[in-house]
Formats: structure tokens, sequence, C-alpha cells
């Protein structure tokens, strides 16, 4: 502290301390909380977060808990919803809110867990086919093209009919599948990074190929890799609940949030909160995703900074 | 005689061009056998129009690029048998554009640190504090520690770029048009601040500019380069005052002068720069040469000796 305003106020550079310097976290947490989208993802998403990770203190029901009797009670603003099930419960009388805090674990897994995964082979093949151009460059284009052409809920529905389902299937053909955009992203970026002068300065400098990639390449795409994978992020969990809806993703009971719209949908013409329910609770958490994409995308962009 | 800091031996760079899918490969000389010697603790000045090979040559003595043919020694050691990471050490870059050669992600301490860090030198407190003394070496406040590129002028930045070649006190500096791309204000500030370092800190330089009046002001000896080739040699007093090739001639006549009333200076050099796929027979500056004799179009001259350096031109003496 008083290092810091010494150094403002000296007038000669030789009589400066060495100045403390600002940690990155702190430069980070000044800019973030000025962007209002930004601001209301990570508000969105942190409200989702804690509802989920924190279930048990939100909710006394067990979200496994069958009562034939007391099926399909509508939420408490219907005239017959009841302060005890406030959200309701579904056709085998398991309370909704309940389930839709513990499904909300399984979207948040699911989308975190694919995106580490394929965020990590398609960032790997895209930088290395676009720094080290080529023949890497070729091969990695192909294995690009052939993942392409995969249609991907084909070949999770294939893959599904084959191992059978479970959660960590779900997130592994996943995690295998989405990275084209990874690759195609980072490939094209990295071309223009390895070009600039800053990489030849570094080379010229004596930067290991290691140190030039890491230190060098990977800040200067991290950009539009996190508006990937936010994108990435809300299309796994988008196609979780698809594959959950036709019968092939999480299986019952583990709740999620697409097991319980497939589930719910014979009765959504006279109880259509138990479609309407998990489904808005599926365009909170994208959108939060998307808003905090976005924001971070913004705030970590080096014109930003001032 | 002492060993020289850096010796270049009929260094030679042959790009092949691609003519189309079903002609053959077409050989681009971009630079054709250059032989120099640069003592230590000069400024050697290589000047010479845009693509007549100054950058290509710069780009050889960092190592970015491995010269076609011929060698290029550092204190008699041929760089081809150095270690990369050996030659850094003792050759540093500071490049023309400081908007395109310091990355935009990092603060002015992680740019000036790099070097450091690449060869593993001191702990992270100790490279805080020679960052703070580069900083202080190249005039910058040290509260522009935590600055990013983006938030600096071009003069600022480079200043980092300076620091950033200085912290790990090498012996050659390679300045590839170092202010070429700032203010004129600015400019005469960073090559003030070339000189002052040089002093302090014993280095040379190999400074590349097409700027005569810079060169001027800070060269011991220039080199002036046609087409690859350096045409002539000559310690700075010998080559403004009685200039023995007709092409530095002639870049000397271009240059503007103060005066006003003298008007638009009048260019003795005709036509435009050869292709130099196919460079023309003779001597390659013969086409636009206002004395090219019959003897200029059959034989290229050699370097022949003039007062304090050489000149390859038959009529230089």
């Amino acid at each position: 502290m008083s290092t810091t305003s010494a150094s403002a106020s000296a007038p000669a550079a030789g009589f400066d301390p060495v100045p403390v310097r600002r940690s990155p976290l702190a430069r980070f947490t000044k800019r973030a909380t000025r962007h209002p989208g930004f601001m209301a993802g990570a508000v969105l998403l942190a409200v989702i977060l804690v509802l989920s990770i924190g279930a048990p203190l939100f909710t006394a029901h067990d979200p496994y808990a069958q009562d034939i009797s007391r099926r399909l009670i509508p939420p408490v603003w219907h005239d017959k919803g009841s302060w005890e099930h406030w959200l309701g419960t579904d056709k085998l009388g398991r309370d909704y809110f309940a389930r839709l805090l513990y499904g909300g674990r399984i979207s948040l897994m699911i989308g975190a867990a694919t995106v580490l995964l394929s965020g990590i082979i398609g960032t790997a093949l895209g930088v290395a086919a676009g720094f080290f151009g080529g023949r890497v460059d070729m091969v990695i284009g192909y294995i690009i093209n052939v993942r392409l052409a995969l249609p991907v809920v084909l070949v999770a529905l294939a893959v599904a009919a084959l191992v059978g389902t479970s959660l960590n299937t779900v997130i592994v053909v996943l995690g295998l599948l989405l990275w084209d955009r990874f690759a195609v992203v980072a490939r094209s970026t990295t071309q223009q990074i390895a070009h600039a002068d800053f990489v030849g300065a570094a080379r010229a400098i004596g930067c290991s190929t290691r140190l030039i990639v890491f230190s060098e390449v990977l800040p200067n795409i991290l950009n539009p890799l996190i508006v990937v994978a936010t994108l990435e992020m809300a299309h796994a969990i988008l196609l979780e609940a698809a594959l959950s809806f036709l019968g092939l993703g999480v299986q019952p009971p583990l709740p999620s949030w697409g097991l319980m719209i497939s589930e719910g949908k014979q009765y959504m013409f006279f109880s259509p909160w138990v479609i309407t329910i998990p489904g808005v609770a599926l365009v909170a958490l994208v959108l939060g995703i998307n808003l905090l994409g976005d924001g971070l995308r913004d705030v970590t962009a080096p014109d930003n900074r001032s | 005689m002492t060993v020289p800091v850096l010796e270049l031996d009929n260094v030679t760079k042959i790009y092949p061009v691609p003519q189309g899918m079903f002609k053959p490969r077409a050989m681009l000389t971009a630079v054709g056998g250059v032989s120099l010697t640069v003592a230590r603790g000069e400024v050697h000045a290589l000047v010479g129009e845009s693509g007549s090979g100054k950058s290509t040559l710069a780009k050889m003595l960092l190592g970015l690029t491995k010269p076609t043919a011929g060698e290029i020694r550092i204190d008699g050691v041929p760089i081809a048998q150095t270690d990369r990471r050996e030659v850094a050490r003792r050759i540093q870059p500071v490049f023309q554009d400081p908007y395109s050669s310091l990355n935009p992600r990092k603060s002015v301490a992680d740019l000036i640190a790099l070097p450091l860090v690449a060869h593993g030198i001191g702990t992270s407190a100790s490279r805080q504090k020679k960052v703070a003394e580069m900083l202080d070496a190249v005039g910058l406040p040290r509260r522009m520690i935590d600055a990013y590129p983006g938030q600096m002028s071009g003069g600022q930045r480079q200043r980092v770029a300076i620091a950033r070649a200085l912290v790990m006190q090498p012996d050659v500096l390679i300045c590839d048009e170092p202010t070429s791309a700032l203010d004129v204000s600015v400019q005469a500030q960073i090559l003030n601040l070339l000189m002052d370092l040089k002093r302090e800190f014993k280095l040379t330089y190999f400074f590349i500019s097409h700027n005569l009046a810079v060169v001027e002001h800070l060269a011991d000896r220039v080199a002036v380069m046609y087409l690859g080739r350096i045409v002539e040699e000559r310690g700075r007093e010998a080559l403004f005052t009685q200039a023995s090739h007709p092409y530095s001639r002639a870049l000397l006549d271009c240059v503007l002068t103060p005066d006003p009333s003298l008007g638009m200076p009048d260019t003795v050099i005709a036509g435009s720069f050869p292709n130099p796929i196919a460079p023309p027979p003779g001597c390659a500056f013969h086409p636009r040469c206002p004395r090219a004799t019959d003897r200029c179009h059959a034989e290229a001259p050699g370097s022949l000796p003039v007062a304090d350096g050489v000149a390859a031109c038959h009529y230089a003496s």
C-alpha cells in the first residue's frame, strides 16, 4: 500500500522502489464487475450452481422417493397446489423441486466434463495443425473432416445401443464428438498468430517451441476458445437432454432435465408444468453460460484493458 | 588483430518460388554471397531499398532461417555449430514494428522477463528486480511495469522491445529498421537512447535502415546492398564524402535536404528494381546505371579496394 503510493509520487525514476504488482486476479475482478452481461451470466450460473450442489440444503424431499397417492400435484400457484410440494410432483409422486435440483447436478457435470475433454482434444489438434502446418496440418485437417462427416446424435445413439447407457458413456461419447469447433477455431487463430512478429521475436530470443506455444500462442487464441467452450457446454447439455429424451442418455430413476421433459411429454396437455419447469431451468442454464462466455471474452480482451 | 564479433562469409539465401503446377520452381536469390565483418563495439549499418535482402540477412543472423550457402561466425565460431539458445544469448533483435513485435497479452514485466524465463535464469524475484533495472536503463517509469502494450505509445513500446533485447546482456543487437515505424519526433529519442545504451552496455550494433540521415548520424561503417549483394562497404566518412559505386551515389543524392529552395532531388537512377528471379546479366545494376558500358553488360564486377573499404564496380576507382 505504502509502496505503491510512494512510487506514484516519486518524481525521479531512479529513486523508485520496485513496485508491488497488482495480482492478475485483482485486475480481472475490477474489469469483470463493470460488465453487465458478464455479471448477469455469472449470477444466473452461480444461483444454479449453488442450488444444485447444495441441493440437500434447499429441499427436505428425496428425489427418488415415490408416493403413488400424491402423483401429479400441480405447483403452488395452481388452485390445487400446496407448499409441501411447491413445484408439484411427477407421475410417480416424486417431489419436482428436489428432482430439479438434483437433475441440475447431472446437467452441469455433463456440460463441464464434456467441454474439458473435447476442449483439450480440439485445442491440441488445432494448435498443432496451425503452428506446424505442412503435413501435420494435412493429417489433422483430414481428421477434422472425418469428424465433421459424423452426425453426432446418430453416433451417440449407436454407441449407446452398443455399449449400453450410463452417465459416463454420455460424457465420453459427447467429449469425443464435440471437439471439432475447438479444433477449427484453434487452427485458424493459431495460423494468424504463428506468423506474427512477436512469435519470431520469441524464437530469436531463444524460447523453446513449447514455451512459444504455451506463452505466446495459447494466450492469444484463448478468447475465441472461451466463446467456443461456452457454446459447446450449452450444446452438450442440450444434447444430453435430447439423448435422455430419446431414452438413450441418463437412465431413470437418475434425475436429469432432459429425462424429466421426456417423462413428462405424455402429460403435457393436462399438466404442462411437468415440461415447462425443467424446460425453463434448461433455458436459464444455457443463457447463463452464454452470457458468461460473451462477457469473459470482453473482459479478457487485451484492447479493453485500461 | 582481434577476432571480429560477427563475420559473414559468402552468405547466400536462395528461395524456391513455385511458378505454377507444371513449371519447374524458379530460384530467387534473396541474398547472394554477402561477406562482411563487424568489429566489436562498432555500429555497422546496412542500407538498401525495399526488396534488396536486408531483412533476409537479419533473419539469418538471428538464426530464424538457415543460409543456403556460406557461413556466419560469432567470435569465430560458426552459428550452424552453435545451439540456437546460445546464439540468442549473444545476439538479440530489435524489430521494426513495436506494434506487432510485442505479445499484446503480456504485461511489460512479462515481456522484458521473457528471455530470462526462456533461458531459465534467476528466480521470479530476481527477474522482477532485473526488469525494474532495465526499465530505468531505457528511460521508462517503473510504474509501467504492469502496463500492456495496448496502453503504450509507439516510442514506449520500442523502449520495451529494447529493454527485452538487453536484459540478457548480449554482445550484438540486430536493429531491423528500429525507428521506421515511429513518429519523427520519437525517432530521435530512440536513436539517442540506442547510442547511450551502446556506451553503457558496450554493445555492437548491426543496424539495418533505409534512412541515410539516420545512418550518417550513428554508423561507423556502412554497407550498401543492391539485389542481394553488397555493392559498397565503406567507413562512414568515406561513403558520405566520396561514394564510389554509382548506386551509393544515387542513394545519397536522393536524400531530402532541409532547405526547401533546393526543390526535389534529381534522381539519377532510371527504371525500376529488377526482377530478382531473373537478375540482369553482368553487373546487376547496369540497366539503371548512368555510367554503364558494354563491359558492365557482360562481366559481373568483383570487389575492388577503394579508400577505407571495397566497392563492386568496374569503374570504382
